[in-house]
């Protein structure tokens, strides 16, 4: 565990981690739950999971119980048979592939576009894909079996590029996400929803299971055992093309008071993009979470015993509201 | 001095890092991928030959650029004729076995299309993926029926059936009968079923129908079941017709060197004198047979008494 004055942030932050746990055999969260309650400290994730999991419900409900609040599903959806809801990746890959879409997947790829453009593009990871409570389980596994490292037996052919392909950056998102339009564009069909596990499961859940759990499966190896925070981190396209639409988003999380920071580093443990809270806690600039790989999951703000971080909005001064904080 | 040419030095070499990390990067999770992808979209791009797309689906790769697998069009046919295949139909055998996964289909076998009039399911698709231009349902085109069996479909037995013809939404323009030759009894005739691509929409009510326990007239994919001549061929009646007039060259008439008036015709039989007289023509005389074995017929002999 040597940081060297080449290793990205990213690393270093891995590298923090992984030494403090070393030093510590403490749980992460713990300082949390004694000072504020089990609940409290898991408010927001407790929160998501309600959220996930009614979604699907909500989906569900038609086919179980012949009650059609929603219809279809996460591609494309009609609420109570008049709202278009579409996903504005998915209609733009069939954009990409040639295709004009009527006006009715339009509106709905611009309802949800502007939805999330404005609460966050990646509030869609956090709190509507289900294959975040996947990944989420597989990072809490990882945590518990205290697996510190990555697997790198793939890594060797690469050591002179100084490049592990299971240890690799979190950018690759950005290229898979060029490739599935790419790929739509050149072969006039939607190819990456041959196999977006995140798609995929949610339909197979709503109209029927076939093996789709097969990618469920491997995403939860490659998240638990072989690279931590692999798939939505680092590779899942839709994350990316959402990180993308929530750069400008209003509702951000923010470190408030981070003049009370203890350096516990649970938040940096817990967060799904750890790389995100540096330059808010840490930077001399706005305590502002700035970086749109930020899902807005909340998770912080559950594991911080000092109340650090708070979720607001965009653009609220901070100088008048820390000066309260005698910051 | 030399520490800013240090550090610009340093940034230059760790920009040159990121640089190759990130194409390593791209490679990785970009090319690999996208290879598998391509491959494994170029196999799906047929559809199997036992799944039917629903109506307003004109060319499957089209569709495949436009559907988002919402199932839309599943949730609204009144029929549950319409399938979202899963991932496990379209890999493991059986029926949507190569059906693009999250894509609606139906089998004809199980449950046909019922050619509702309003057409919900082109109503409910919000991309288009089902062409909204298909306001008839008589004009939709989901697949083609096929007589595929003639060795057991029963007609060609020369047995009376004609279900699929009888079940047929579009009778007598998709499906009409044919009569033919029976050259088993001689005396009867064949009821053939013959469909008629211009009407049949592909409902599959006929495949559904057939009495047999593996049907013998099946609804298939238009492209699968469709020849196609050559763009080359022209049928010389049929452009004969567009232009109102023979598009042959007329013979240009022989030119014979034959003496003064003499003229030739073939049937006037051949050349032809100016003044000659024609001779009579000689007609041989009835050889009549002077004995025959029955001078009377045998009617008039038997009414003599004799045998």
């Amino acid at each position: 565990m040597v940081v060297t004055k080449n290793s990205t942030a990213q690393e270093i932050v891995d590298r923090e981690i992984v030494n403090r746990e070393i030093v510590s055999q403490k749980k992460m969260g713990q300082d949390a739950i004694d000072k504020k309650g089990w609940l409290l400290a898991h408010k927001w994730l407790l929160l998501r999971r309600l959220s996930q999991v009614s979604i699907i419900f909500l989906f569900l409900a038609g086919p179980l119980f012949d009650v059609w609040l929603i219809k279809g599903n996460m591609t494309s959806s009609l609420v109570l048979n008049t709202i278009p809801l579409s996903d504005p990746f998915v209609f733009l890959q069939s954009v990409f592939a040639g295709h004009y879409p009527e006006l009715t997947a339009l509106t709905g790829a611009v309802i949800v576009g502007l939805f999330y453009f404005i609460v966050g593009g990646r509030v869609y990871c956090s709190w509507v894909c289900p294959i975040n409570i996947v990944t989420d389980t597989a990072d809490w596994l990882r945590r518990f079996l205290k697996i510190k490292k990555s697997l790198t037996f793939f890594s060797i052919s690469f050591s002179s590029l100084n490049f592990s392909p299971l240890n690799f950056s979190r950018e690759n998102r950005y290229a898979l996400l060029a490739v599935s339009f790419l790929l739509a564009s050149v072969t006039g069909m939607l190819v990456w929803e041959l196999v977006n596990p995140v798609t995929m499961i949610q339909r197979e859940i709503v109209f029927g299971m076939g093996f789709s759990w097969f990618f469920i499966v491997g995403i939860f190896i490659l998240d638990a055992f072989i690279s931590r925070r692999a798939w939505c981190g680092h590779l899942c396209p839709m994350g990316a093309f959402y990180s993308v639409l929530g750069k400008f988003s209003l509702i951000k999380v923010n470190a408030i008071n981070r003049a009370d920071c203890n350096d516990c580093m649970d938040c940096y443990a817990l967060c799904p993009e750890p790389q995100v809270i540096k330059p808010a806690l840490k930077g001399d600039d706005s305590p502002l979470i700035s970086s749109a790989n930020c899902t807005n999951c909340g998770r912080c703000i559950d594991v911080c015993a000092k109340d650090v971080f708070a979720i607001n909005h965009r653009y609220i001064n901070f100088k008048t509201i820390t000066s309260r904080y005698n910051y | 001095m030399n520490q800013t040419t240090d550090k610009t030095s340093q940034s230059r070499r760790r920009f040159l890092e990121k640089i190759s990390r990130a194409a390593g990067g791209a490679a990785l999770s970009g090319m690999v991928p996208a290879i598998m992808l391509g491959l494994y979209s170029q196999q799906s791009k047929s559809l199997p030959a036992d799944a039917i797309r629903p109506p307003g689906v004109n060319n499957e790769a089209d569709f495949l650029s436009a559907c988002v697998r919402c199932g839309l069009c599943v949730r609204d046919c009144p029929y549950d004729t319409l399938k979202l295949s899963s991932l496990g139909d379209s890999v493991a055998p059986g029926i949507a076995q190569g059906v693009v996964p999250g894509t609606p289909y139906f089998n004809a076998r199980d449950i046909p299309c019922e050619m509702c009039e309003d057409i919900p399911c082109v109503k409910a698709c919000p991309t288009g993926a089902l062409d909204p231009q298909l306001k008839v349902i008589d004009d939709a085109q989901m697949g083609l029926a096929v007589l595929i069996d003639h060795e057991a479909c029963i007609a060609f037995q020369g047995l009376r059936c004609e279900v699929c013809y009888n079940v047929c939404p579009v009778r007598d323009k998709a499906i009409s009968i044919e009569y033919s030759h029976n050259k088993r009894t001689a005396k009867h005739a064949l009821f053939i079923p013959v469909v008629h691509s211009t009407d049949c929409t592909g409902c599959g009510k006929c495949e559904h129908a057939c009495i047999l326990d593996e049907a013998a007239i099946k609804v298939l994919p238009v492209n699968l079941a469709k020849g196609e001549l050559g763009k080359h061929y022209r049928l010389g009646w049929k452009e004969k017709q567009k232009a109102g007039k023979s598009l042959v060259t007329p013979d240009i008439e022989h030119q014979y060197n034959l003496p003064e008036g003499t003229r030739y015709d073939y049937e006037g039989e051949g050349l032809i004198q100016p003044e000659e007289i024609v001779p009579e023509k000689i007609v041989p005389e009835k050889i009549i047979p002077e004995k025959t074995p029955f001078e009377k017929s045998a009617l008039e002999r038997l009414n003599e008494g004799r045998l």
